[in-house]
């Protein structure tokens, strides 16, 4: 058995080195795109030591078992003339396969817990923000304890023509969006992570956050989000149609930048609050009715108004009956179906503008105009 | 009773009122294999869309019926029949009994099925198309806003989980009243053991489905919320009760597989399987703990802490058992006299590939790292290495092995071995490129990706329509076995295989054991 036993470690050493030299350029960040990234976040970097510190463990174990498989299918083989010989069993054997992979096992498990243990943390977060999933969007909104709150959605950026091969695909093909999360550098972040339809998932691999997003329940994960940067991320279950193409981009920069960008959000919502009080022409709202559109019902009720996962709005009942009756459907939904309530989405700007849009476009031609104003009393009249 | 020595009846008759194991093994073996085929054509499609960036083919709502389908009809349709297949075939013949225990059941639990496949594969053509939430059908997805079809979803599950239950209670009860005199349960055929720890699992856990989409269909039509929160229920509920069933559902899946590699490399080897003991009492661990387990799929929904752990420690566990019987299959083969004939080929991709799926899984067990791994295609990867490369390598493997016994004729071999390396070569080009995007950021159930996942996922098409293909020359070649293939009447057909099913003449009776045979 000596001398096998030697030939065998020759045999399994080469592999394993060369093995390791191959993770070892992985690790060092030069192919990305074959390996899980360590990520900007220290949870990030724990998490990508413990994938190398596993997977090394499993290479290990991988070339050993089939090392001695393939020497066993090289040299046992009828071929060689060789006598099978009669053992079936042996309990030392057995007793002493079944512990050792359970040391290894602890082994494994205490980084692990460790690890786990770090992400579980979530006190003391400078900056809380709700995240919420949306078919098939992102809200973002920031907990502000001095003044307003700041909300908005994040869209998917790339247009169609991309998607549908007309035009050549830009750099961040999925992955760029109309407006990103903005967040500070070096600051512990909580998010509150919930949906609004469906189940989601808030996925960004450099931050080391994925948490499910559940209507109804609120998740929370935190972060300390470290360098300046973008990072990109998209949607991790499966949440209908449109799931492949909800992105998620975070723009981490400085405290400062961060101040006055939020400053700018806040002033930015505080113009739309004066749009509400404002009567519009109707070719205002068309304009504006066409990109809400575009942005919120294209998906389902298709570019044309013809239809889809939603019903059509072309010549339908709704779009040209009663407006009362069309802003009710567009502000609370219809309970049971895929047809959300966009009242909450959607500012009485956007809202009105859409409603207008709808009953006038496709060849619908209904002549209504909606006023923001019609739009706040409807809601108020509920 | 007089024409009980009689063989089978003439015309369709036969094949309709047959109580006959092999009857309904052959009709549970072709109709896994034409799942199979649809279910492969489901995952060409999505291959194909996936060729390139951007939406070519299909729609993003048909992509998402592909890959619903695909995973429903695979998993339900393909692999599970087709081990329930080979269960009716070889248990009796292995056991040394006259048929299986309860062959009326038998009929029936068979036929129950192409009917329902229909009904689910119709849904493709009604109004708001087939199922598009997944094969796992995560509630609100898929009762809210789910198409209407979800309806006749819900049914189809029902009915195969019927289906699964009668089959599972035929090979308890066979196993259990009809061993020959002296066959006690530690001399069974591993085969034999693994198909009963199965049977037990699925009649443990098909009903904890059958109660999921019992919710579900509750809650699209009768009003309840048991997945809704806004009615005072939980989406996470539905996970729960969905993986306390999917757990146990691909040990079902694997551990047949465990006992079709169990009989062939002991075969090849010409030595004895090793730790025989051993590995019946990893199968029971196995099948114990994967009732403790289920809740690793669900890492990211916000467990407490401590359940997390305990998860994760309890999964991590798993590689205990199943590292003994990787063990005891290469000390199998330690010293062995082996040759390498096309199950043998199969057996051993099965060894490699499924224990590459084995170290991914154990990754995937640590829950830190899994919060970057879960729903990425670091996951696809992996199921796809111990559903594919080994439940269908295994399953492939035992065609080739118990073929020439069912039929009297012999495979072509170079075929076979052909179609082994096609195979072998197809699936790794397919899936190993699958853990690098993955890792890389790519989650799965996309129809379109960002442009960094082009070259990987450009070379897993290739490997998947490769793989694909190889199947064609495997029906080929086992419907030239049947037909024209060069008959053998040696009772071994393999000279290193041990059992009773080698004992019975070659092919194999239509009744088998009439009386019991001597046991030794």
């Amino acid at each position: 058995m000596g001398f096998k036993a030697k030939r065998l470690l020759q045999l399994a050493v080469a592999p394993v080195l060369l093995l390791m030299s191959v993770i070892a350029f992985a690790a060092d960040g030069g192919l990305s795109s074959i390996n899980m990234s360590p990520g900007v976040t220290e949870v990030g970097r724990q998490i990508y030591d413990l994938h190398m510190i596993i997977l090394g463990i499993c290479v290990v174990i991988g070339v050993l078992v089939f090392g001695v498989m393939f020497y066993s299918i090289i040299y046992h083989r009828k071929s060689r003339g060789v006598t099978p010989a009669t053992f079936h069993e042996s309990t030392k054997v057995e007793i002493a396969w079944t512990i050792v992979p359970f040391i290894i096992l602890i082994a494994m498990a205490v980084p692990a817990t460790t690890t786990l243990l770090d992400i579980y943390d979530n006190d003391e977060a400078q900056l809380n923000v709700i995240v919420k999933g949306y078919q098939w969007k992102w809200k973002y909104e920031y907990i502000n304890e001095e003044g307003d709150n700041v909300a908005f959605f994040s869209n998917l950026r790339t247009p169609q023509a991309e998607i549908y091969n007309t035009e050549a695909k830009g750099e961040n093909y999925l992955l760029e969006v109309d407006e990103p999360l903005v967040l500070p550098a070096n600051t512990k972040i909580r998010f509150l992570v919930t949906a609004n339809d469906v189940i989601h998932s808030w996925w960004v691999p450099q931050l080391a956050v994925k948490r499910d997003a559940i209507p109804g329940f609120i998740n929370e994960i935190s972060t300390r989000t470290a360098d300046e940067g973008v990072y990109r991320g998209q949607c991790a279950e499966l949440c209908g149609k449109e799931h492949g193409f909800m992105p998620i981009v975070v723009n981490v920069v400085s405290k400062e930048e961060y101040a006055e960008w939020f400053a700018n959000k806040q002033a930015e919502a505080k113009e739309v609050n004066d749009l509400m009080a404002q009567t519009f022409g109707m070719d205002d709202l068309m304009t504006r009715g066409k990109s809400v559109y575009e942005r919120s019902c294209l998906a389902c009720h298709g570019a044309n108004g013809e239809g889809g996962v939603g019903t059509a709005i072309a010549g339908s009942t709704v779009a040209t009956g009663d407006v009362s009756g069309h802003l009710d459907i567009g502000i609370n939904g219809v309970p049971g179906t895929a047809m959300q309530a966009f009242g909450g989405q959607l500012n009485d700007v956007d809202m009105a503008a859409v409603i207008t849009y709808q009953r006038n476009a496709f060849g619908n031609n209904m002549g209504d105009l909606i006023q923001p104003i019609d739009v706040y009393n409807h809601k108020k009249g509920q | 009773m007089g024409d009980h020595h009689h063989g089978p009846a003439k015309g369709l008759g036969r094949w309709l009122f047959t109580t006959n194991h092999k009857d309904i093994g052959t009709m549970y073996l072709w109709f896994s294999f034409a799942m199979f085929i649809l279910g492969g054509f489901f995952a060409m499609v999505i291959r194909a869309e996936l060729f390139q960036p951007g939406m070519q083919l299909i729609d993003p709502a048909f992509f998402n019926q592909m890959t619903t389908l695909h995973g429903l009809i695979m998993v339900f349709g393909a692999i599970m029949p087709s081990f329930v297949g080979l269960a009716n075939w070889l248990i009796p013949m292995m056991i040394g009994a006259p048929d299986m225990a309860l062959p009326r059941m038998n009929n029936w639990s068979f036929w129950i099925l192409p009917p329902t496949f229909l009904l689910l594969a119709s849904t493709l053509f009604m109004e708001g198309g087939a199922p598009a939430f997944g094969w796992t059908f995560y509630a609100p997805l898929s009762t809210t806003y789910a198409p209407p079809s979800v309806t006749f979803f819900i049914f189809s599950v029902h009915v195969l989980g019927l289906s699964s239950i009668m089959g599972s209670i035929n090979i308890i009860a066979t196993v259990m009243n009809m061993r020959a005199p002296g066959m006690t349960y530690m001399k069974m055929p591993l085969f034999v053991w693994t198909w009963l720890i199965t049977a037990f699992l699925l009649v443990a856990v098909m009903p904890v489905l059958a109660g999921a989409v019992t919710m579900m269909l509750m809650d699209i039509h009768f009003g309840t919320s048991f997945f809704s929160a806004a009615g005072g229920g939980d989406p996470v509920l539905f996970q729960h009760v969905f993986w306390f069933f999917g757990h146990p559902e691909v040990y079902i899946i694997i551990l047949p597989a465990f006992g079709v590699v169990s009989q062939i490399i002991p075969a090849f080897s010409r030595k004895p399987l090793f730790g025989y003991d051993s590995m019946v009492y990893a199968t029971a661990s196995i099948a114990f703990l994967s009732f403790i387990v289920w809740a690793h799929h669900m890492y990211t929904v916000g467990m407490p802490v401590a359940g997390e752990l305990f998860f994760m420690y309890a999964t991590m566990l798993i590689a205990v058992p199943t590292g003994v019987k990787v063990f005891n299959w290469i000390s199998t083969m330690w010293r062995g006299a082996m040759t390498f004939e096309t199950p043998m080929l199969f057996s051993i991709g099965f060894l490699v590939l499924f224990t590459l799926g084995g170290f991914t899984g154990l990754m995937l067990s640590i829950a830190p790292a899994d919060f970057q791994y879960h729903d990425s295609y670091f996951v696809v990867a992996h199921f796809h290495y111990v559903m594919v490369a080994g439940a269908v390598f295994s399953m492939t493997a035992a065609i080739y092995f118990w073929l020439p016994k069912w039929c009297g004729r012999m495979y072509n071999e170079t075929m076979g071995k052909t179609h082994f390396w096609i195979s072998f070569i197809g699936f790794n080009l397919t899936f190993f490129p699958q853990h690098f995007v993955g890792l890389a950021g790519m989650p799965r159930r996309i129809p379109d990706y960002a442009l960094q996942f082009a070259d990987f996922n450009m070379m897993s098409s290739i490997g998947a329509f490769i793989y694909g293909a190889s199947q064609i020359l495997f029906l080929y070649n086992v419907i030239a076995t049947i037909v024209a293939g060069e008959p053998t009447s040696e009772e071994k057909v393999w000279d290193g295989a041990e059992g009773l099913e080698w004992t019975l003449p070659t092919p194999a009776p239509y009744h088998t054991f009439e009386t019991p045979p001597p046991v030794k």
